[in-house]
């Protein structure tokens, strides 16, 4: 017992210092008055400088948001949130164009500097301090409503990919933006994805045209710094036919004492022999050690695999966020397509989280996979959540789950809500599941070799998480490690 | 000169019960001591305290390693200090290769004395060494930690952990359980090989078969809590013939 009880101790001591991203940007910005009406839908497509139909979008959203109620399934609990409390759009003042990195404010350089994010490309050509044979990233950083700099824009686009904000995607690509905004997510999707698509106002868009291999990882940062600001972003990737992308985000926020609500969309789409993966580590503030403040994170992702031998792999680390709500999922409409989803949710004091993913089998021969890994702590609560179904014309459907959670303590929860549908009996779908807790005599076997208890449990977590870490490229893989090491110990890295 | 492992009165409980009931034992360093006992005599009991598992309170008496009050120490300096605990039932760490957790343990440890980190080539080189002397292949090195290996692969991984460690005192809890013949000839000629003047050894066991093997200098019975006779090795073959009735009856 004391073991785990000093574990439980050590958790609970550190989660408001340990967060060290917590910090605040002194910036001037431009805020839309708080609140959300029609004006203020007209105000932000105007300051996006967003033709008419982009306009007619959000508000056939809007009118439809009014019409919703937010969902009550999830197993979270938080007072009602009260919208017209908001801010609906921020920007760090001075231009949102930018030519080139010169002009992006050195305010916003040296917080993605301070978060460790390199935003100047000379710097990461020449190498600095970044050890041999490392891939290059392409970064796109999104800074409270805006995207701030996108890097190695030249190099993507001699490669034929388009890797830029959205809000400047749709001037320049409006044909490919109405092909394809919209078609993964409608607008009626849900409470959130219809808010999102009425007031989202940057984001990142991808393009990848047929047959190319996207020459590096992209990434984007998201950064909510503003205070009462809402950060709606839409990301849109496609993969054209046998094309292939990988792409990463990251996310965090000062540490605040409100709640702040980050509902996003990401829509991917993956055509005949394409495939995208997508890595999400989310470190969003999860609020003090009272439970007060935090980010809520309410996000719809999904992909589509629209074309036959498609691939979409989702791989998400969560450790942040007061509440998380979000299930990446993958349609598997093309024939022989497939679908991943590994993640990895911990929670600590008083973070809830309900995450998981869909697996909706429409085509034949579609194959999907889950592994979910949850960790609780604190007095947090995880539950997993998943829909895996098989249409009836996917013939020889086939979905393979395995779904662990790990305790540490006795006053935080897990729970897993598998939903399995196959309406053809040629599926075959299987699901297995296991809680634990972490196991005193485990712990005591490191500490007996040398390790303390904070090494112990950081070893033993690491070694539960091993499987789905292995799925994040190489550069992120041991920033995760680091980084669940932090969420759960009390040693500030 | 001070013993390297001297403890006085020891009294120790678990949940309110008391298992250790006035324990004397000194180890001096180079001398390997067997403990013997029937079922519940509180020989693991022993070891859990001396290594310093939660749950164990001690409730009376001291224990003095190198001179300085064990009592005081965290378990993870008392491993640094130098003292080792082969497990009667080594546990299993999914997802952690052998390898990772030898590195995580000697380098902890080596911090905590203020030595540098070995580096991954040099710990390698060294492991490896140790390992061809106990037949465990580079395969069994990756394998994650105890997870489906043998009884036999467990204790000589125990033994693996113990030479590169290079523990001042060895706990050895009941090493022979769950071995055949063949591989408790290869442990305890892993244990033989890590007999040095300046080392001590405390092996716990049930049977004699063992002390064949790794021959002690001193042999101790253990008996509802307490030291209840002490000799030479052929005090191990008297108990093997006679068992420990007598012990039991007396204590009682």
């Amino acid at each position: 017992m004391a073991a785990v009880q000093e574990t439980v101790d050590q958790v609970r001591r550190i989660e408001s210092d340990q967060y060290k991203y917590g910090f605040v940007t002194d910036i001037e910005s431009e805020k839309a008055p708080k609140g959300l009406s029609e004006e203020i839908v007209r105000f932000i497509s105007a300051k996006k400088d967003e033709p008419d139909w982009m306009l007619n979008w959000r508000l056939e959203a809007y009118k439809r948001w009014l019409t919703m109620t937010p969902p009550g399934w999830a197993r979270v609990a938080h007072p009602e949130i009260d919208f017209q409390d908001l801010h609906y759009y921020a920007a760090p003042k001075k231009k949102p164009a930018l030519a080139s990195l010169d002009e992006v404010d050195p305010e916003i350089l040296k917080t993605y500097e301070k978060l460790g994010i390199p935003l100047r490309e000379q710097e990461i050509l020449a190498g600095v301090a970044r050890p041999e044979g490392e891939r290059r990233i392409a970064v796109d950083a999104v800074f409270d409503s805006v995207s701030v700099a996108t890097t190695f824009r030249k190099e993507l686009e001699a490669a034929g990919v388009i890797f830029m904000p959205i809000s400047e995607a749709i001037r320049a690509y409006p044909d490919l933006i109405r092909a394809y905004l919209g078609s993964v997510v409608p607008i009626s999707d849900n409470y959130y994805a219809t808010l999102n698509s009425a007031v989202f106002s940057d984001g990142s868009f991808v393009f990848v045209p047929e047959g190319v291999r996207c020459p590096m990882e992209l990434s984007t940062y998201f950064r909510i710094n503003e205070r009462n600001t809402g950060q709606f972003e839409r990301t849109l990737i496609i993969a054209e036919k046998g094309a292939y992308v990988s792409y990463l985000e990251g996310c965090t926020a000062p540490q605040r004492d409100e709640n702040q609500l980050h509902a996003a969309v990401v829509e991917l789409v993956a055509l005949d022999d394409a495939e995208i993966k997508y890595s999400t580590v989310q470190n969003w503030y999860p609020g003090n050690a009272d439970g007060v403040g935090g980010i809520y994170n309410f996000v719809t992702k999904r992909g589509d695999c629209r074309g036959r031998n498609a691939k979409i792999s989702w791989t998400q680390v969560e450790t942040g966020s007061a509440i998380t709500w979000k299930y990446p999922s993958c349609i598997l409409r093309g024939e022989n397509s497939s679908g991943e989803f590994y993640s990895i949710a911990i929670s600590n004091g008083h973070q809830q989280v309900d995450s998981g993913t869909k697996m909706i089998h429409l085509g034949k021969n579609t194959s999907s996979r889950i592994i979910s890994k949850g960790i609780a702590a604190g007095v947090s609560q995880n539950t997993y959540r998943g829909l895996v179904s098989a249409h009836r014309k996917a013939v020889g459907a086939r979905n393979f789950t395995a779904c662990d959670s790990l305790l540490i303590g006795d006053r935080c929860g897990a729970h897993t809500v598998p939903y399995i549908e196959a309406k053809t009996p040629s599926a075959v779908f299987e699901h297995e599941a296991t809680t634990s807790k972490i196991s005193e005599d485990v712990l005591f076997y490191c500490v007996q070799r040398g390790l303390s208890q904070e090494e112990a449990v950081g070893l033993v977590v690491n070694g539960f998480v091993k499987e789905v870490l292995q799925h994040l490229p190489m550069e992120f893989a041991v920033e995760a490690q680091k980084l669940i090491s932090i969420s759960l110990e009390g040693s500030v890295g | 000169m001070t013993a390297l492992l001297e403890i006085r009165n020891l009294r120790a409980e678990i949940g309110g019960r008391e298992i250790l009931d006035g324990l004397d034992l000194t180890v001096a360093a180079g001398e390997v001591h067997a403990i013997m006992g029937p079922n519940g005599a509180g020989k693991s009991t022993l070891s859990y305290v001396l290594a310093g598992k939660p749950g164990y309170t001690i409730t009376g008496g001291e224990i003095w390693f190198k001179g300085e009050d064990l009592t005081a120490m965290a378990a993870d300096e008392r491993a640094a200090k130098g003292l080792f605990l082969a497990f009667q039932y080594p546990l299993e760490i999914p997802g952690v290769a052998t390898l990772t957790f030898l590195r995580a343990a000697l380098n902890a440890q080596r911090r905590q004395r203020g030595e540098p980190e070995l580096s991954s080539p040099d710990l390698l080189k060294r492991v490896r060494e140790i390992a061809k002397t106990l037949n465990i292949d580079a395969e069994m090195l990756r394998r994650p930690l105890n997870v489906g290996f043998s009884g036999g692969e467990k204790k000589r991984n125990e033994t693996l952990q113990m030479a590169l460690l290079e523990p001042a005192l060895c706990v050895l809890d009941e090493t022979d359980s769950g071995l055949d013949i063949d591989a408790l000839k290869v442990v305890a000629n892993g244990v033989n090989q890590l007999r040095a003047p300046d080392r001590g050894m405390i092996v716990i066991t049930h049977y004699q078969r063992l002390l064949d093997h790794i021959v002690p200098d001193v042999v101790h019975v253990l008996a509802s809590g307490r030291i209840v006779e002490t000799g030479g090795k052929d005090l191990a073959l008297q108990l093997e013939a006679r068992g420990y009735a007598q012990y039991q009856s007396e204590a009682a």
